[in-house]
């Protein structure tokens, strides 16, 4: 017997026990039809050569392990940034229990969100009938102070009117005709969750700006000095949104956080349940028209919402997920540059720090070659960072990147003799990436949860960066923005450096008298 | 000591009704009125829990529910480990039921094992106007030639699939002949459909049926020699490995286990069922269809049983056994007995730590009720439970084998039903989903997510009665729970105190 109770076995040890062996064994021999090892093993070695990798290039319909998520999944994370914000998913109700799990396996955290429960009869009559009732029902039993509206494929197929949709259900009583309802469009089948990101923001900008869906008179704008801030789709919202309050106090900026969720996926646990916590005050989101400028930190998640904010009368500007010292020197040169506010001391001194930081470790990721995938603008800061460490950022993997993406990434590896035989691949998937790390090894991979796989297959070492991490800790409680977030990518990437090192000096009286005590 | 176990049975019923009244008033009267027939109060005695159950959710409620494709890809087919399932449809189904369940399976993935991998037809604007059909034939042909060693592919229709209209059975026909009649399966599972992943389950039932069974070839059927002693494992998903730690009891006691469903699972597998003598059903509801359809077409009989905690598990042992010889008697007894050292080092170790506590279930499947005799194996005590996506024979399973008098059972409980349920019971330990767990740990209740076995397991069988027994006492005694409230506020509230 393998199990004993004085020390419990879990399925770590569990399954390793000789009878367990020899079960699986019999069960793979005699009822499993499980093919010839040989042939296996030669499957094996085929799929890593340069003639598969022809071949998995040339699929133009299958997607393996894509790096993306739909929509919906996006304007669920955009609308828990707003003040008692409860968002209402229009269309099947298992969509919903899909995103609340998702961002509860990434942050550790409760996820609130509701939809509208259609079923057959919803496809055949419409959504209308749920959408009247659900509203009802979770301004009664949810409190919110505001409802935002959200698709999936379903509803978007069959073509429901969200606008008009609303309109009845508060004709109808379902919530009070001055509450906010905004919406957006989101379906499933265009873009990724950034695009999600993207509509519903837009959405509730809109919805404030422009006289709620047509019941009050459009805002006029009253210039101020203020500045928006909008942080995009980021798996570290919690830290980094703290990090960039943390920069703008320092400089003495007044802003408004745009979808400030960093406080609703990280509640603390003292016996209350906080349902909603933090978040972008209904007022500051109609105040934002006034500000002098918004500042997105993701291109690619405000696509929509820059534009139109910048045709209310602001200076917008747009970073790419910026990581390290470049990019966080534009970063607050910029800021500087609107707000006429000058760079403190301290930050001067924190980047001093990093770049410290930098010159004592780059030896050690000089000339090292990454593959790095994940959303567009996370692998352009990523690979950012990785030239100005003297690294070479080999394979750039975007399933959600656009050829417009495709160009911004080739310009950047141009601008440096590190990124010389760097490539972006857009709307590729992990599968791609198995054979391009077979066919042209990196010393790293840097991605998602997901990459564990491609660990496994290839040995190429995955850092993790990006969303979701469903199989490490906390660590969206670290920036990865300003240079203090600069400084946490170092160390993380700095740290599988050494391991990997350690890993491969510690035999004893053979390879380890590279086994260093000192680096 | 939790409150319940302080009360008489007549003042927990007397609580229990008052506390559903608290909650209906919250709702719009139409709503109050519906989500009343899903709320009651076990009286001993009675047939079923008097609640009723598989209704449509209401709409603006956070119910914990999925839907039909969660049903038949997250839970029925996706473990089938050998198949290459297409989440046919947008990316996001599929990325979010990747690897979640934890099915456990031994192969190469990739080459000729495809578990933890996300294949998905990634529609786009132009496949929902211009309809899927042709695109759903080239994703085919693609992985025929990067998958070679795949002995299958089942469609996963999301969605979008059944509302433009495409004919998803034409397609794997047409396939199928030009693959030399390789298995190649259409499954109408769009979310849409029915309730909740309920009719998922049967949906991909059926389509065993119909797209395995009715197909078979003489080539499948000739694969072993019979023996009187085969079996099929039916409804254990091998969540952390829990068929693993089933197989074995089975196999000790004398019996051959044909195949798994679905849980490291295989097509040969599931060919091989028809020839099981008996088919054994841990999860009733997702696979009680495929087990009477081979009753009436094969003639195959089943029973069901239940492997968590040591007095179901001598139980079912024995029921099974029933069915065969002596031999086979003789084998459970023999298994029994050998366990039985160990069950008592488990009891005697972790009975004292959790004796009188209780507990709140809201889970899916069989484990509403199942997972009870595991918890009174232990000195506990379940106060509350119900079903995500139960159906009425599921509630008369639970009131006549398993609930005491004046449980209270809650049917698709909305998520402000479970905490205002919670906050008032202050149970010792909620066993539910990832939806639930944070919601309840930051209120300081101790949690268990009894869908996953948080990460942990297997929890069937003697061996996972022991992880399981660990786990409890983890949550429940975990020092953090002393911690939740900041010394310089109030005093710890004294029903959540750990034991000492």
């Amino acid at each position: 017997m393998t199990q004993n109770a004085e020390n419990v076995l879990d399925h770590f040890e569990l399954f390793r026990g000789p009878e367990y062996q020899q079960m699986l064994a019999n069960k793979r021999a005699l009822f499993e039809n499980a093919h010839d090892p040989a042939e296996v093993e030669r499957i094996r070695e085929w799929a890593k050569t340069p003639e598969y990798r022809e071949k998995n290039f040339a699929r133009e319909e299958l997607t393996i392990n894509p790096a993306k998520a739909c929509q919906p999944l996006g304007a669920v994370f955009a609308s828990v940034g707003f003040e008692s914000t409860l968002p209402f998913v229009h269309g099947s109700q298992g969509c919903v229990a899909y995103y609340r799990s998702h961002l509860s396996r990434h942050f550790k955290e409760p996820t609130s969100c509701v939809s509208s429960s259609m079923t057959e009869d919803a496809a055949v009559f419409g959504g209308l009938k749920n959408m009247i009732d659900g509203l009802a029902n979770s301004y009664n039993m949810y409190k919110p102070k505001m409802i935002a509206v959200s698709t999936t494929c379903m509803a978007e197929v069959i073509g429901d009117d969200l606008n008009a949709f609303i309109k009845t259900s508060k004709e109808e009583g379902s919530v009070p005709a001055k509450f906010d309802v905004p919406f957006a469009h989101t379906p499933a089948f265009v873009g990724s969750h950034v695009t999600g990101y993207d509509n519903a923001l837009k959405g509730i900008i809109e919805h404030f700006w422009d006289g709620k869906a047509g019941s009050e008179p459009k805002l006029e704008r009253q210039p101020n000095k203020k500045i928006n801030f909008i942080g995009g789709f980021d798996g570290y919202t919690v830290g980094n949104i703290r990090e960039i309050k943390r920069i703008f106090e320092l400089m003495g900026i007044e802003y408004t956080i745009l979808a400030d969720n960093s406080d609703v996926f990280d509640t603390p646990t003292d016996g209350e349940f906080r349902m909603y916590d933090g978040g972008t005050t209904l007022k500051d989101a109609a105040n934002a028209i006034n500000a002098k400028a918004t500042v997105s930190m993701q291109q690619y998640c405000t696509e929509k919402t820059l534009p139109f904010i910048e045709s209310h009368g602001q200076q917008v500007v747009a970073f790419n997920h910026p990581v390290g010292v470049s990019a966080t020197d534009d970063f607050l040169m910029t800021l500087s540059r609107i707000t006429g506010k000058s760079i403190p001391k301290g930050l001067e001194q924190e980047r001093g720090r990093l770049v410290d930081a930098m010159a004592d470790s780059s030896a050690h990721i000089h000339g090292k070659k990454f593959a790095i995938y994940g959303d567009p603008d996370l692998c352009y800061g990523l690979a950012g960072f990785l030239l100005e460490l003297g690294a070479e950022p080999t394979h750039v993997l975007s399933t959600n990147g656009t050829k417009a993406w495709e160009e911004k990434m080739q310009a950047l590896f141009a601008s440096s003799q590190f990124g010389k035989d760097c490539h972006a691949y857009p709307g590729r998937d992990l599968w791609h990436m198995r054979s391009l790390l077979f066919t042209e090894p990196v010393d790293f991979l840097i991605g998602n949860t997901y990459g564990k796989y491609l660990e496994r297959d290839t040995g190429t070492p995955l850092i993790r960066i990006g969303f979701p991490v469903f199989d490490r800790h906390h660590h969206h409680r670290y920036p990865v923005w300003g240079y203090q977030g600069g400084m946490n990518v170092l160390v993380k990437i700095l740290d599988k450096i050494f391991e990997e090192i350690d890993k491969n000096t510690n035999v004893v009286g053979k390879t380890d008298y590279s086994f260093d005590i000192i680096r | 000591m939790s409150l319940a176990s302080t009360q008489s049975v007549a003042e927990i019923k007397a609580r229990n009704k008052q506390l559903i009244d608290e909650v209906l008033k919250v709702y719009p009267e139409k709503t109050a009125k519906r989500r009343a027939k899903h709320l009651n109060v076990h009286e001993v005695g009675k047939s079923d829990c008097g609640v009723k159950s598989n209704l449509k959710s209401i709409p603006g409620v956070m119910t914990i529910r999925g839907c039909a494709y969660a049903g038949s890809k997250g839970v029925v087919w996706g473990p089938i480990k050998d198949m290459i399932h297409i989440s046919h449809g947008p990316v996001g189904c599929g990325q979010y039921s990747w690897g979640s369940r934890r099915n456990y399976y031994v192969g190469t993935t990739g080459i000729d094992t495809f578990g933890t991998m996300q294949f998905t037809s990634d529609f786009q604007e132009k496949d929902i106007v211009f309809g899927g059909d042709k695109k759903l034939v080239k994703v085919i042909d693609e992985i025929q030639d990067l998958f070679p060693l795949s002995r299958g592919i089942t469609i996963q229709s999301e969605c979008p699939i059944g509302l433009i209209g495409d004919d998803i059975e034409a397609v794997s026909r047409a396939k199928s002949k030009e693959y030399g009649g390789k298995t190649i399966v259409p499954v109408r599972c769009e979310g849409f459909r029915g309730v909740s992943q309920s009719l998922g389950h049967h949906i991909a039932n059926d389509a065993v049926r119909d797209w395995v069974f009715d197909k078979i070839t003489p080539e499948a059927e000739r694969r072993f020699e019979s023996t009187p002693y085969d079996v099929a494992i039916i409804g254990d998903y091998n969540i952390g490995g829990d068929a693993w730690s089933s197989r074995i009891l089975l196999e000790e006691m004398g019996l051959r286990v044909i195949a798994q469903w679905s849980g490291d699972g295989s097509l040969a597998e599931l060919e091989a069922t028809p020839k099981a003598k008996l088919n054994i059903l841990h999860c009733y509801r997702s696979m009680n269809y495929i087990s009477r359809h081979m009753e009436e077409k094969f003639g195959i009989p089943w029973c069901e049983y239940n492997f968590f905690g040591p007095s179901k598990i001598a139980d079912s042992l024995r029921k099974i056994a029933s069915f065969f010889d002596d031999k086979i008697k003789e084998g459970a007894e023999r298994v029994i007995a050998k366990y039985q050292p160990l069950m008592d080092a488990v009891i005697a170790k972790y009975r004292p730590r959790l004796e009188g506590k209780s507990v709140m279930l809201f889970v899916g499947g069989l484990r509403p009720r199942h997972v009870i005799g595991a918890y009174e194996d232990l000195g506990m005590e379940v106060v509350g439970t119900g079903y995500e996506f139960g159906h009425n024979d599921d509630y008369q399973r639970t009131a006549q084998h398993y609930v005491k008098d004046g449980t209270l059972i809650y049917d698709d409980v909305t998520g402000y039903e479970f905490e205002r349920f919670v906050e008032k019971i202050q149970p010792d330990l909620v066993g539910s989903g990832i939806k639930e767990k944070y919601v309840f740990q930051k209120m300081g209740v101790p949690f268990r997510q009894m869908h996953s076995w948080d990460y942990s397991g297997p929890y069937h069988g003697y061996d996972g009665f022991a992880i399981f027994a660990r786990d409890m006492d983890m949550a429940i005694n975990s020092p953090i729970w002393k911690k939740t409230r900041a010394p310089w506020k109030d005093a710890p509230r004294p029903s959540l105190m750990a034991a000492e």
